[in-house]
């Protein structure tokens, strides 16, 4: 009878120890492909303020024409890229791009005065960093999944389950820097 | 940066622990002096739980109104609502409600029992005196205020000092109006009795002030733990330290501070205590480490 009793609550908990540990990995894995998910969308928001910021900036420097045909088409090709690969890629390229331009708006007192030019840095520098955070979220969650995969108890359940480790983001250097804006 | 997360996390959860010591402690002395002591914290542990759930409750709300802040508008204050949405991706926490106060001392609290009660209030001079990567710091430091739910682990530690001084209280008076007396009686068979009569009520007396020290204890420990989760939300240590300089640097106090509330800003908000915190027994009575303390923790990272 005692035997019994405790072979039943040996079992239970076994039940719950296990269920608990699964749905925790279930849980981080959906974290992960969602914290993958929100770097493209704080992407997107960064080329959805691109054209007001080009607008804008006609404005007051129209015969910088270059710089400000190099963002666009920087842009562009930025939405237009596909894979995580050339995604990367191109948005380095815009980065650049839009380095260069707000590197020009020093000259141009008047654009640097205008309330509207302001707004659009600060939304555009805000935005550098949710892309950078986002990718900082999904490494970090990266890691803890794969931290949970790797060891005692849950690889077993990990190894049963056929839950596989992750990759990691990684940027290329001049992705890391985020383009400073010195005001 | 890790390992000082960790290890932060560690020294809080034995501060808790030897507490509920000290509260054991206090039961085992009562017991013996009085045979009431499980009875006095039956009564004792049901006030000061009561007492807190309603402040653990209405924390933000108490803490908001303390200090007038007022909700920031997302337009004029843009940069502090862009700074902590980045900060709340960068975590994975939903964004709190942001309050602003209006006061020239640069300072910043965070309130709420959890992350969806959440609010973060910071100073306008906090505003005016910072450049974005302070501002980003601190602000970095308070969502882990609210990430490490410290207002829950300081409302166990202050449940923990109330218990303790309910029940040394309870004692003394019950002592005053003759209880005492009775009780030498039972123990009288025992040669020690009297020695350990005298120890325990020497703690008692003491209990509560040991308690109050514990409180600040876990407090700075947890200042120390949110600007190493902080650290590691922006991952720019430099960034903080900055920030911290230029806090120290300045030397007005918050008007709508008071002691009720100094253990939530990101510095001591009050005069007096900043003053005489470097001497070493005003040190242990105070709720935040020395800044300077602070900077060579997170320099060491």
């Amino acid at each position: 009878m005692l035997i019994g009793i405790i072979v039943l609550v040996v079992i239970v908990l076994a039940v719950i120890v296990f269920v608990v540990m699964y749905n925790g990995l279930v849980k981080l894995r959906n974290r992960i492909d969602n914290a993958w998910s929100q770097i493209d969308v704080q992407l997107q928001r960064r080329h959805d303020l691109i054209p007001n910021l080009v607008e804008t900036v006609k404005g007051y420097a129209s015969h910088e024409r270059e710089t400000l045909e190099n963002v666009v088409q920087a842009r562009n090709q930025a939405v237009q890229a596909q894979g995580p690969a050339a995604q990367a890629q191109a948005e380095n390229v815009l980065t650049g791009a839009l380095r260069q331009l707000f590197a020009l708006s020093e000259a141009y007192p008047d654009l640097k005065a205008n309330t509207n030019f302001l707004q659009l840095q600060e939304e555009l520098t805000s935005t550098e960093d949710r892309v950078a955070y986002s990718r900082q979220f999904y490494n970090d969650t990266v890691l803890k999944y794969n931290n949970k995969i790797q060891t005692i108890p849950s690889n077993v359940i990990a190894g049963m389950f056929n839950f596989s480790e992750r990759e990691y983001f990684e940027g290329e250097d001049q992705a890391r820097e985020v383009p400073r804006v010195e005001f | 940066m890790y390992e000082q997360i960790a290890a932060n996390k560690r020294r809080s959860a034995f501060l808790i622990f030897i507490f509920a010591l000290i509260v054991a402690g206090v039961v085992v002395a009562i017991n013996f002096l009085i045979s009431g002591g499980v009875v006095g914290f039956v009564i004792a542990a049901v006030i000061a739980i009561t007492l807190s759930f309603v402040s653990y409750f209405n924390s933000d709300k108490v803490a908001l109104r303390m200090s007038r802040a007022h909700p920031a508008d997302p337009r004029e204050y843009a940069r502090y609502h862009n700074l902590v949405e980045g900060l709340c991706i960068a975590s994975g926490l939903p964004k709190p409600a942001l309050y602003i106060v209006d006061d020239a001392a640069p300072n910043a609290f965070a309130t709420g029992r959890n992350p969806r009660h959440a609010a973060l209030a910071v100073t306008t001079g906090l505003l005016e005196k910072m450049n974005r990567v302070e501002l980003e710091a601190v602000l970095a430091h308070e969502l882990s205020h609210v990430k490490n739910y410290d207002v829950l682990v300081m409302t166990i530690a202050v449940t923990m000092v109330g218990i303790i001084a309910l029940m040394a209280d309870f004692f003394l008076r019950f002592m005053f109006w003759g209880g005492m007396r009775n009780n030498r009686d039972n123990q009288n068979n025992s040669p020690l009795g009297p020695l350990f009569g005298i120890i325990g009520v020497v703690l008692l007396v003491f209990a509560p002030i040991i308690a109050r020290l514990m409180q600040f204890a876990v407090s700075r420990q947890r200042e120390y733990l949110a600007d190493a989760s902080g650290v590691q939300l922006t991952r720019y240590p430099p960034g903080l330290i900055s920030a911290l300089k230029k806090l120290k640097d300045d030397t007005t106090v918050v008007h709508a501070a008071s002691k009720a509330t100094a253990h939530l800003w990101i510095e001591e908000p009050l005069e007096v205590e900043k003053q005489s915190i470097s001497t070493k027994f005003n040190r242990m009575f105070a709720s935040h480490p020395p800044i300077d303390d602070r900077i060579a923790a997170l320099e060491a990272m």
